[in-house]
């Protein structure tokens, strides 16, 4: 189209689309099933739930940081732990209400992964993702020498025993599923903001971006600070779902394994991309279960394949390379008169592009 | 006396930790990849002497003649079948796929190992000690351990500094495009200083079998101290390398005469302070990518 053509025809942008709409229209009574749990499931049922759900932030965090930040890491367990500690300390030593505990926890680790950061931060690439994990190693490793934490053994989540389990269990499933909507419509809401664009800019070519004015480090930053709350609010699910915090299992660096697979095979760089993944490695985990440690070679064997060759995940096969979206994060030109054509829905502008990875 | 005795066993250490991060160094200075799966494959390689030594009855040390060159081999075809593919998709993909071969091998020993520990018997020599006064004596095995680190390492920084394959590496590490224009086959390169990185590993990973016990999860403990040699020492510089792997294992036997639980925090604390007051490494020559 030439500038005169386009003088004379008023385009407009837009950022919903059909998909959006009718996304929206199925998402919702989803949700509202899912928010009737406790009243229509088991206990049995509802606590698979809540590891579903902290599936979901898990990986929808892990793919902020990766997805959209460029930074793979693979000591995401630092921040686990420290909501896990952090709720059973708050809650149990400090006396404070458990669910107020929750975003007390979150925050601590909010305001601990900033310092963090300067220090990880020193290291890109591979480098980054070991020396992420060596930081989570540390942080195990003090916590394992802090007798008020419970030391090498681990601390029970006493606060919320005194709840008739039926109710504790409920409360968690309700804390849980609130949870994953924070942190889905954090994302996209962060990625409908001018950061978000930036993002986009940085995921497809850093050093572009940062000469257009995008400010990368800090970006980054911000990005990092949110995943490590939303990791820690996803400790937090784990410690009131299990009611027991190890440090050796809290720390496990099969957590960042877990949230990797998850991106990768549900596809990286998408909102719907780690949702779609933790259903399916949940899926996968449930069904493999009776074949021992087989269930990692074979998700580990997946992850590699998907990223060969299909590096736009599961989503990407579905929604047909960005053509679907149920989170509309881009921009679309819309010609006012297509509306009334029969071309069909156009793959989005802005971030349609697909993932540097 | 004792301290002393500490930093002495603990330059030793670091002989074998030096052993252990060369191949990653010389991985990610060639390639600019970092293998994930790199402790793993030392675990592989401490494995296959076990098989050997313990099953096959092959003496300890004639076990290290089989190990590397099967270690080269199998870095050969992996760069050729997997690394490549990877770099060629660019971005995250090297990582994502390194990690996720690290958790196939992992657990794949698992599978067919068990989680029990092992260690390579070597007969006398784990034993045999120099005494140098009544306090101090230095084993000899992790002295064996130390020069052979140190003959590795000097040995590689030859081979990449004078041979034409070496020279090779070094154009195609600094400007792929360019070193393929000038007729150099960037994924045989690769292939090739995948095989030798692999092959020290094969080296390492033996020595670390006939030292400590192993089980397959041990590879993750072995990737970090390498990467801590590494990043201590600094990056592009393989005498760095050594340097590293000596502060590491300074750093790791002095914290533990201090107390035992205090021996990994206090490299990894180390590591953290190199990285906050000294980011480029004690021996950065180059500037970093």
């Amino acid at each position: 189209m030439t500038i005169q053509e386009s003088a004379t025809m008023p385009v407009k942008v837009r950022r919903a689309t059909k998909s959006s709409w009718t996304g929206l229209a199925v998402m919702t009574p989803i949700l509202i099933l899912l928010a009737l749990g406790p009243y229509i499931l088991g206990r049995g049922m509802q606590q698979n739930l809540v590891i579903l759900f902290s599936l979901i932030v898990l990986g929808t965090m892990w793919n902020l940081l990766a997805g959209y930040g460029g930074m793979v890491s693979i000591g995401q367990q630092a921040y686990i732990g420290i909501g896990a500690y952090g709720l059973v300390y708050i809650a149990d030593t400090l006396g404070i209400d458990p669910f107020l505990a929750v975003p007390l926890a979150v925050i601590i680790a909010g305001v601990l992964s900033l310092p963090i950061s300067f220090l990880a931060f020193r290291l890109s690439g591979g480098y980054f993702a070991i020396g992420t994990w060596v930081i989570a190693e540390v942080v195990k490793l003090i916590v394992e020498q802090m007798d008020v934490l419970g030391a090498g053994s681990g601390v029970s989540f006493m606060a919320v025993t005194e709840l008739s389990p039926g109710r504790r269990i409920a409360y968690v499933y309700w804390l849980s599923l609130i949870a994953v909507v924070i942190a889905v419509a954090v994302t996209y809401l962060l990625m409908r903001s001018r950061l978000g664009l930036g993002f986009t800019a940085i995921r497809d070519d850093s050093v572009a971006a940062g000469s257009l004015g995008v400010r990368v480090t800090r970006s980054k930053r911000i990005v990092y600070v949110i995943a490590g709350m939303g990791c820690a609010l996803a400790g937090s699910m784990i410690a009131a779902n299990t009611l027991r915090v190890q440090p050796e299992s809290i720390f496990s660096v099969e957590y960042s394994a877990f949230m990797i697979f998850i991106v990768v095979i549900g596809g990286i760089g998408t909102i719907e991309g780690p949702i779609v993944g933790a259903i399916v490695f949940f899926a996968l985990q449930q069904w493999l279960s009776d074949f021992g440690l087989w269930y990692l070679v074979i998700l580990g064997l997946l992850a590699i394949i998907i990223t060969l060759v299909l590096p736009r995940g599961i989503w990407g096969l579905i929604s047909g390379n960005g053509k679907i979206r149920l989170f509309p994060v881009g921009y679309r030109l819309v010609n006012p008169l297509e509306r009334f054509s029969l071309i069909k829905e156009k793959a989005p502008v802005g971030d349609g592009g697909a993932p540097n990875a | 006396m004792e301290w002393l005795n500490a930093v002495l066993q603990g330059i030793l250490l670091g002989g074998l930790y030096a052993l252990l991060a060369a191949g990653l160094s010389l991985m990610f200075g060639v390639m600019r990849i970092v293998n994930l799966a790199h402790g793993v494959l030392a675990v592989v390689a401490a494995y296959l002497g076990y098989f050997l030594v313990d099953k096959l009855s092959v003496p300890a040390f004639l076990c290290i003649v089989i190990v590397i060159p099967v270690m080269a081999g199998i870095g050969y075809v992996l760069q050729l079948g997997l690394l490549n593919p990877a770099i060629a998709r660019g971005g995250l993909a090297p990582i994502l796929v390194t990690f996720g071969l690290a958790v196939v091998v992992t657990n794949l020993l698992q599978q067919f190992f068990s989680a029990d520990t092992r260690s390579i018997q070597t007969g006398a020599i784990a034993t045999d000690s120099i005494q140098i006064n009544d306090e101090i004596a230095i084993g000899v095995f992790p002295l064996v351990t130390f020069i052979v680190g140190v003959v590795v390492i000097a040995g590689l920084q030859t081979y990449l500094s004078r041979s034409r394959t070496g020279r090779a590496m070094r154009a195609a590490s600094d400007d792929k495009d360019a070193a393929q224009l000038m007729g150099i086959d960037n994924r045989r390169i690769y292939a090739i200083a995948t095989a030798i990185a692999l092959g020290v590993v094969g080296l390492a990973g033996v020595f670390l079998g006939m030292r400590t016990q192993f089980s397959p999860t041990y590879g993750d403990a072995t990737l970090i101290f390498a990467f801590e040699a590494v990043i201590i020492g600094g990056l592009g510089s393989l005498w760095g390398t050594l340097i590293g792997g000596v502060v590491l294992g300074i750093a790791q036997a002095v914290g533990a005469q201090i107390n035992p639980a205090y021996g990994i925090l206090a490299g990894n604390l180390v590591f953290l302070a190199i990285l906050a007051f000294r980011p480029t490494g004690l021996l950065q020559k180059a500037v970093n990518s």
